[in-house]
């Protein structure tokens, strides 16, 4: 019973500063475990759409296969390119819940920056398969090959509309230090993308076709 | 001890009085009402609920005219009702219509109501979100059915669509697209309801209310959202390649180009096991509420039902390939395929002892809803069995696309899921509605629905040994297959008199509802949170949030245990119940914003079909929709009641039953 008072006591607590949003069930605030919960349903999308590339990678019916073409090279660097983005991310969340607002916007813009510099590698390499005769419908192994990538594709360009509606609503001033939430959300998807990109990098690029 | 509610409602981060002085947005901010308006804007819970629930006794209706139609070409040999053609499209869209347009959404409308209440919460965690995914619902529903007018006919490619029948040149028409666009909207409906569902029973629980203290209705529904989450992805991938190689000529279902047909199988099925289970657990919750209040018992062995739910839940994930022994995917995966299926059948045999072993020993009351519940333990009972045949490979191999698994399917799906939902519509009636459906009227539909039912399903358990194919349009004379048809024809037509008694049943119900005493917080005396606070539930669904005890918190709130140990009445449910007459609640205001990002996906789908200018016009009304919504504060400022005046009012009010 003195523990349930305790709850109620600190309930209390809360109350008095108005509406507190941590005081949930399981002391994650909904949005936050709404976006975790929604991740882990993004993980099957994107394993059913890996296991459609793996099951089909050799599938050439007599033409240029994706494995072919692959610019391992320049997909390394776009990579790399992502993956620093996250850096970027962390430091935006750092300096928005620090109440450094200027500092927070300049992260967020490198982070989508970044993002339009990976989406842009993304654009180059779809045109230069096309040219080497890799198309979306050239055989099962390209029409995996496509929907996957550029599906993540559409998935970072989704992560970059929203730091960019962060970094307007920064220079509106409504993303305070006390929404830095918002921010942390929003990079929960960002990683997410980025680790995705890890699987898709080592399964599809490096490992190879037999 | 005064109980002080701690979070009335989430208020997202930033809170919205800033930006009091600028509202956003094109829509004058509604408020709650009681007009036909309020409802295409309404947030509330129950009232979401209730819009799930029309609709889909709506759809119900015409996947039942559907089965009729199927019933009446199949009555006697060489039908010539429907062309070989339109027999095609019915009996597919027979299946799409009851399982994503009646069957989920029903089931969808109980969690939205009762999630909530059995928790004793005041909403759901996002109550705009909760109006998405029913506006998203609809449109999809709406929009899978337009194929009908201006897709050249429904789907004809049976529910599950294998590839190659789902490619252009077996199916010409537009109909498999609208059925791989539809199914994609309906899927993003079922996404965002599963997050928000799983997020409000894990983050909204009134204090004291433990996991292992949820109803176990709510315990099942919880399971249901989490298969939902995890299931509904790996349909849409295969929905996904299935538009790309129709829409843009993709080559993931073209056998010639090297392509490999089981690839859809594989992820329908892994999708299509789960939806088994998405189906049948929230009428197990159901059943698992009805028979404890009409036994006057606790349910027997509580953490057992909760386990074998959750084990029901994982197991379902690996017996997908049962649905495809004869797809010569090797010995090695036929055998491991079997034995997970036989295993599967453990944690429901666990449900259906529990459920018999609550009733043992108890007072019985046999109420229609009790009745209904009953049958659905031995209808469900009846296609449980006939189940575990099909984990036995070589009868398997036997009975596939025979009418033995027709009969198999609708046992599990309509003796279990559809009479189990229909035991709750009996039961919590009068908690929504405020007056009683008539018993009499109700007994009427039971007994003839139960008998039409057995009458259409169980010859086909005959017929599908006898070898007569599931999906042909017509049969030939001579091979002893009319008898029986015309016996399941007559049983679909009970069926339909059965539903015709139930929608009489409720028009008549509220009619007479003025004459007769009203039920009451607690008619039956039962035992969850909902039945704590007045019929119909006020908006604002709890006075106090609720303090939890225990189990069954509103049953002890009535009983206890004298010094004999026996169990007496302690108080009447009237006198323990909230009145329900609490003013200034706070509560989110209504948007149309759900309602404007829903509309822009069905045009987003008949563009993609018919011309890609209408799916720009559709993206962008939903991305402005999103963006609108997003600017629109939760809380409308001008709304006329004042948050911090509202937390002293329930500062000071000391609960009901649990101060």
């Amino acid at each position: 019973m003195s523990a349930e008072a305790v709850t109620a006591d600190l309930g209390h607590a809360a109350d008095e500063h108005g509406h507190d949003e941590h005081a949930t069930t399981t002391g994650l605030s909904h949005t936050k475990l709404a976006m975790w919960v929604f991740l882990g349903s993004e993980c099957l999308l994107f394993g059913g759409l890996i296991s459609t590339y793996l099951l089909y990678k050799t599938r050439g019916n007599g033409r240029t296969l994706p494995t072919d073409v692959f610019d391992i090279p320049f997909t390394s660097v776009s990579s790399f390119v992502l993956l620093m983005s996250s850096l970027t991310m962390v430091l935006a969340l750092s300096a928005v819940s620090r109440g450094e607002a200027e500092a927070g916007r300049t992260w967020l813009l490198a982070t989508a920056l970044l993002g339009g510099v990976f989406i842009g590698g993304q654009v180059y390499e779809f045109t230069a398969f096309v040219r080497e005769g890799v198309a979306f419908t050239t055989n099962p192994a390209s029409s995996a090959f496509f929907t996957l990538t550029g599906f993540h594709g559409v998935h970072v360009s989704l992560g970059i509309v929203m730091l960019m509606s962060l970094f307007v609503a920064s220079l509106k001033g409504r993303l305070t230090q006390r929404n830095a939430e918002t921010v942390e959300i929003v990079g929960l998807y960002w990683h997410f993308v980025d680790i995705v990109w890890i699987f898709i990098f080592t399964v599809i690029y490096l490992i190879p076709a037999d | 001890m005064a109980i002080v509610e701690k979070t009335p409602l989430e208020l997202g981060p930033g809170d919205s009085v800033r930006y009091a002085e600028r509202p956003l947005g094109v829509f004058t901010r509604p408020q709650e009402g009681r007009g036909w308006r309020d409802w295409l804007s309404t947030v509330d819970h129950k009232r979401i609920g209730i819009l799930y629930g029309a609709s889909a006794m709506f759809f119900f209706l015409v996947g039942g005219v559907e089965a009729l139609l199927i019933r009446l070409q199949l009555a006697a040999p060489e039908g010539s009702v429907l062309s070989a053609d339109v027999y095609n499209q019915v009996y597919t869209m027979h299946g799409v219509t009851m399982v994503f347009l009646f069957i989920m959404p029903l089931a969808a409308a109980f969690s939205n109501y009762f999630i909530p209440l059995q928790i004793g919460a005041r909403d759901v965690a996002f109550p705009r979100l909760n109006a998405l995914s029913f506006w998203i619902w609809l449109s999809g529903a709406i929009f899978l059915n337009t194929s009908w007018i201006v897709g050249g006919g429904g789907a004809d490619c049976g529910w599950f669509c294998y590839s190659t029948n789902s490619g252009v040149a077996f199916s010409p028409s537009h109909g498999v697209d609208f059925y791989a666009i539809g199914l994609q909207i309906l899927g993003i409906a079922s996404l965002v309801s599963s997050v928000n569902l799983i997020v409000t029973c894990l983050n909204m629980r009134a204090p004291g209310m433990t996991l292992m203290r949820m109803p176990v209705l709510t315990w099942m529904l919880l399971i249901t959202q989490f298969l939902l989450l995890f299931a509904l992805p790996v349909i849409t991938v295969a929905l996904f390649l299935l538009m790309f190689d129709r829409l843009f000529d993709a080559q993931f279902f073209n056998p010639d180009a090297g392509a490999d047909p089981l690839l859809w199988q594989h992820l329908f099925w892994i999708f299509g096991h789960p939806e088994v289970y998405i189906i049948i657990l929230p009428a197990f919750g159901v059943v698992s509420e009805v028979i404890p209040t009409f036994s006057r018992k606790p349910l027997f062995g509580y953490e057992f039902m909760v386990f074998s739910g959750i084990a029901i839940g994982f197991m379902g994930w690996g017996v997908w390939a049962h649905h495809m022994f004869v797809s010569g995917m090797g010995p090695i995966s036929v055998a491991a395929f079997s034995l997970s299926t036989m295993f599967i059948a453990v944690p429901t045999g666990v449900k259906v002892l529990n459920w018999l072993a609550t009733m043992w020993g108890g007072k019985l009351r046999f109420t229609v809803a009790m009745k209904f519940a009953v049958a659905t333990v031995a209808m469900f009972t009846i296609g449980g069995l006939s189940g575990v045949t099909h984990s036995v490979a070589p009868a398997d191999t036997q009975q596939t696309d025979t009418y033995y698994i027709v009969a198999h399917f609708h046992y599990v799906i309509f003796g279990g899921g559809v009479l189990g939902l229909f035991a709750g519509i009996y039961f919590w009636w009068p908690k929504i509605w405020g007056h009683f459906l008539n018993e009499r009227l109700g007994n009427w539909s039971f007994w003839i629905m139960l008998v039409g039912f057995n009458l259409t399903f169980g010859p086909m358990h005959i017929l599908g040994l006898q070898g007569m194919s599931r999906r042909i349009d017509t049969y030939a004379r001579g091979y002893g297959f009319e008898f029986w048809n015309m016996a399941a024809t007559v049983g679909s037509l009970l069926i339909a008199v059965s539903v015709v008694i139930f929608i009489w049943n409720v028009v008549k119900s509220k009619r007479d509802a003025p004459h007769l005493p009203p039920p009451g917080p607690d008619p039956w005396d039962a035992r969850s949170l909902e039945w704590s606070i007045p019929s119909p539930v006020p908006t604002h669904n709890f006075d106090t949030v609720p303090q939890v005890h225990g189990r069954d918190e509103w049953w002890h709130a009535k009983y206890a245990e004298n010094d004999e140990g026996q169990v007496v009445r302690v108080a009447t449910a009237e006198e323990a119940a909230q009145t329900g007459e609490a003013t200034g609640v706070h509560l989110p205001s209504p948007s149309f914003w759900p309602l404007a990002v829903a509309v822009g996906l069905p045009l987003i789908g008949y563009g993609l079909i018919f011309n890609l200018w209408l799916a720009l016009i559709g993206a962008l009304l939903t991305i402005a929709s999103l963006y609108s919504w997003a600017l629109e504060p939760v809380d409308d400022p001008d709304a006329a009641h004042d948050h911090h005046e509202d937390d002293k009012n329930e500062d000071d009010q000391t609960g009901g039953h649990d101060s």
